[in-house]
């Protein structure tokens, strides 16, 4: 798949061959190209919402799309860095984005849980028939480069062990520390994978993010790493790339993946995605990255760039691109030209806390209640609640999308569910165990059990109640930054951008906000604990 | 109105916890303006059958009457707002005044006069009002804080007090201060007094009767002079050796 080098002149050949790889009605579709207009674009009287996974490229390729569609009369809605695979996918499949980047070998292994089979056209062909049939999902013909897992090591560890291939690495691998990212040490054509081809390998595993992962290995930290062929950071370094000598690895071509919504009610826009098709090659690819992960130059400045060198597109747009809006300088005075920004990230952040605090005040409370006056099942319901807490925040928030899509409403049902278990804990306890002698002498004088816990109960157990509401609070705070994933924004926007783009300022932008919010919150919601603690109980 | 009917009375009267039996079958009488202490170890039954009195607890087997009434017969709500109940340490509520505590039961018969009850009831325990009304139980001492309870248990207007222990936190000189000033006003007051004490001095200084109680059994029922004389088992006997009243 790679005929980059070819097709970059000529971008009718690659036309002529991703049409060959398309399916019936893709041939169609790019044959409705040629009459794609901005007139034309103007039917679909919705925005495009494109997306992309959470890493440099995948914010690259989507900027690519979208600058694309709108100088083709498109309107496009960008949802940058949606959490995972099983994220994004979920999201497309539910029609919920219209297309993302997305990889051969991701959708074979990841989403159909298929073993790799024959070649890069294989695969394809594959991932494309099954996606068409099952979901109604269209793999765009492929972009032209591929990027599949690239495991490397610093050069002086390849020169000592002589290292060379994955063999090799099998063989040294007891002594060597890998810095692996969470998703490759889980999926099968991860480590598990590797290591049943490979045999023995490594001796010890660390989850590293991809924002890390390079500064790791250089530092020594670890000594082989997972990274993709295509990442700027491996040419930077000089790292070695260890060659998949068994063939391993499946292929891992581009592909702009496309929702059936799109693809029935714009197919305009999809022939104009198809376009891409073939034109970017890995060196191309590679100093994208390079440019974006490195030099910290704006995504839609590569991205637009990328485009007129394609001739697909005179101008770029780089007004609402996706990830870096700025150049990597002072902090303080990156902080403050973002200010706008950080605001209106910060409100849509509270909205999301407050929204499920108030949700989950409104259950949680009558439910702690209601849980005193039913002990026996209490613990044990109070232990399922807490079993929610354990729930890795991105997975609960990947099982909310089948059923909820992306966006806030998701998002906000989440953070839900993880205030519960703070507020009904100390509903529960908090009115068990108010003053008991209180409570018994009232009750032996005559006050209902109504009055007992209006009177009585409640305001004693208030402070212990607005605890556990600050607990919640604060929690939410936290928890909201991965909102991002799921493309309900906030603070975690800049957050999950600059992991990708591996731009510190760019999470500081997001955590410096977010963590001030969190003092901020917990400061007022101290103040409302000690407000309501009873007057008789107060020091002082 | 017969000043020697029987106000309060238990008719073999049983109480089980699970495989723990509380209350064995036991029979009791209080008279109209007299005391009687319920005396025992823990887990004698004492406060099992002082609490049937005001249907905290509901009795397995016999029946409890209180004038004359059977209490299973009487709303629960209705007859513990007519019978008044002070235990160890308060049990004040901790959030409110001292007056809106007395004022309590007045309040939940929805009497317009609450708060006048509650501050003559203050006045009756030595806490005036005026001086003592606005402060919070905490800032009480443990003496004023069984007056105030004492208060509560009063200000509705009842003439049947149940006091679980309602000296036994205190020390010494504070519990013959309040014990004195409670002697005095039941006799003042007639009231008709049921109340628990672990402690025989307790009982022989406030009582008119001592029940004696044992493993949910009534040991020996008789005035403590009857009783200090004549012990009427060896464990009785044992109980005043030890309590120093023998």
């Amino acid at each position: 798949m790679r005929r980059a080098s070819a097709s970059r002149g000529a971008p009718a050949l690659a036309l002529a061959l991703a049409v060959l790889l398309a399916s019936d009605t893709l041939t169609a579709q790019a044959a409705a190209a040629q009459a794609a207009t901005p007139e034309a674009a103007a039917q679909v009287d919705r925005p495009i919402v494109v997306a992309s996974k959470p890493f440099a490229e995948s914010f690259v390729l989507a900027e690519i799309f979208a600058q694309l569609l709108e100088a083709r009369g498109f309107r496009v809605d960008r949802r940058p860095g949606l959490g995972a695979t099983e994220i994004a996918f979920a999201a497309l499949r539910r029609d919920e984005i219209d297309v993302y980047p997305e990889y051969t070998g991701t959708g074979l292994l990841a989403i159909l849980g298929e073993s790799p089979r024959g070649s890069s056209q294989d695969a394809y062909r594959r991932v494309a028939t099954v996606f068409r049939e099952r979901w109604g999902v269209r793999w765009l013909p492929p972009l032209g480069f591929e990027n599949t897992y690239a495991i490397a090591v610093r050069p002086g560890t390849a020169d000592s062990l002589g290292l060379e291939t994955l063999t090799d690495l099998a063989r040294a691998g007891p002594s060597l520390a890998a810095g692996l990212s969470p998703d490759f040490i889980g999926r099968a054509d991860g480590l598990p994978g590797l290591r049943a081809a490979y045999g023995l390998f490594p001796g010890e595993v660390r989850a590293l993010l991809q924002a890390v992962k390079y500064q790791a290995l250089v530092a020594g930290e670890v000594d082989v790493i997972d990274g993709y062929a295509t990442d700027g950071q491996i040419a930077r370094y000089d790292l070695r790339v260890l060659r998949d000598d068994l063939g391993f690895f499946p292929p891992y071509d581009a592909v702009a993946l496309v929702s059936r919504r799109l693809a029935d009610e714009a197919p305009a826009a999809v022939a104009a995605l198809t376009e891409l098709s073939g034109l970017i090659d890995e060196r191309a690819m590679r100093e994208m990255n390079r440019r974006v992960e490195v030099d910290g130059e704006p995504v839609a400045a590569v991205a637009a760039d990328a485009l007129r060198s394609l001739g697909a597109v005179g101008d770029g747009r780089s007004t609402t691109a996706f990830g870096t809006d700025g150049g990597r300088g002072s902090l303080l005075r990156y902080l403050w030209e973002r200010r706008a920004t950080t605001l209106a990230e910060t409100r849509r952040h509270l909205l999301l806390v407050v929204l499920s605090l108030a949700v989950g005040v409104a259950v949680a409370i009558p439910l702690g209640l209601a849980l005193e006056r039913a002990r026996r099942v209490a613990e044990g319901t109070i232990r399922a609640i807490g079993l929610l807490q354990t729930v890795p925040s991105i997975a609960l928030l990947a099982f909310m999308i089948p059923l909820l899509g992306i966006g806030v409403v998701p998002a906000v049902t989440a953070l839900f569910l993880y205030s519960l278990f703070p507020m009904v804990r100390n509903t529960y306890t908090g009115v068990r165990d108010a003053d008991g002698s209180a409570v018994g002498s009232a009750r032996a004088l005559g006050m209902t059990e109504r009055q007992l816990l209006r009177w009585v109960r409640l305001p004693l157990a208030a402070p212990v109640i607005m605890a556990g509401v600050r607990t919640a609070a604060v929690i939410n705070v936290g928890t909201a930054t991965l909102a991002a994933f799921i493309g309900a924004g906030g603070l975690g926007d800049p957050i999950v951008a600059g992991l990708a783009l591996s731009d510190t300022e760019m999470i500081l932008a997001g955590a410096i906000p977010a963590a001030v919010l969190a003092l901020l919150v917990d400061g007022a919601l101290g103040a409302a604990e000690r407000m309501t603690r009873p007057k008789g109980l107060r020091e002082g | 109105m017969d000043p020697h009917a029987t106000v309060l009375e238990a008719r073999d009267v049983t109480k089980r916890y699970g495989a723990v039996t509380a209350l064995a079958g036991v029979s009791l009488r209080v008279a109209r303006g007299s005391c009687t202490a319920l005396v025992g170890e823990s887990g004698s039954g004492k406060t099992t059958l002082l609490r049937t009195f005001n249907r905290m607890v509901e009795p397995d087997g016999g029946s409890v009457h209180v004038s004359g009434r059977d209490a299973a017969s009487l709303d629960a709500v209705s007859l513990r707002r007519s019978v008044g109940y002070a235990e160890q340490e308060g049990g004040l509520l901790p959030h409110w005044t001292v007056l809106r505590n007395v004022a309590l039961v007045p309040s939940l018969l929805r009497r317009g006069d609450a708060s006048d009850a509650a501050r003559r009831a203050l006045d009756l325990v030595g806490l005036p009002a005026v001086e003592f009304g606005e402060r919070w139980p905490r800032d009480l001492s443990g003496g004023q804080r069984q007056r105030a309870a004492l208060a509560r248990a009063l200000a509705g207007g009842a003439d049947v007090l149940l006091l679980d222990e309602p000296f036994g936190a205190l020390d010494a000189i504070t519990r013959a201060e309040v014990q004195r000033m409670f002697a005095a006003l039941r006799r003042q007051l007639s009231i008709t007094t049921l109340l628990v004490t672990h402690d025989l001095r307790v009982a022989f200084e406030l009582a008119d009767q001592v029940v004696v109680l044992r493993a949910g059994r009534a040991e020996q029922a008789a005035a403590p002079e009857a009783l200090r004389s004549r012990p009427g088992t060896p464990y009785v006997a044992d109980l005043l050796v030890k309590a120093g009243v023998a």
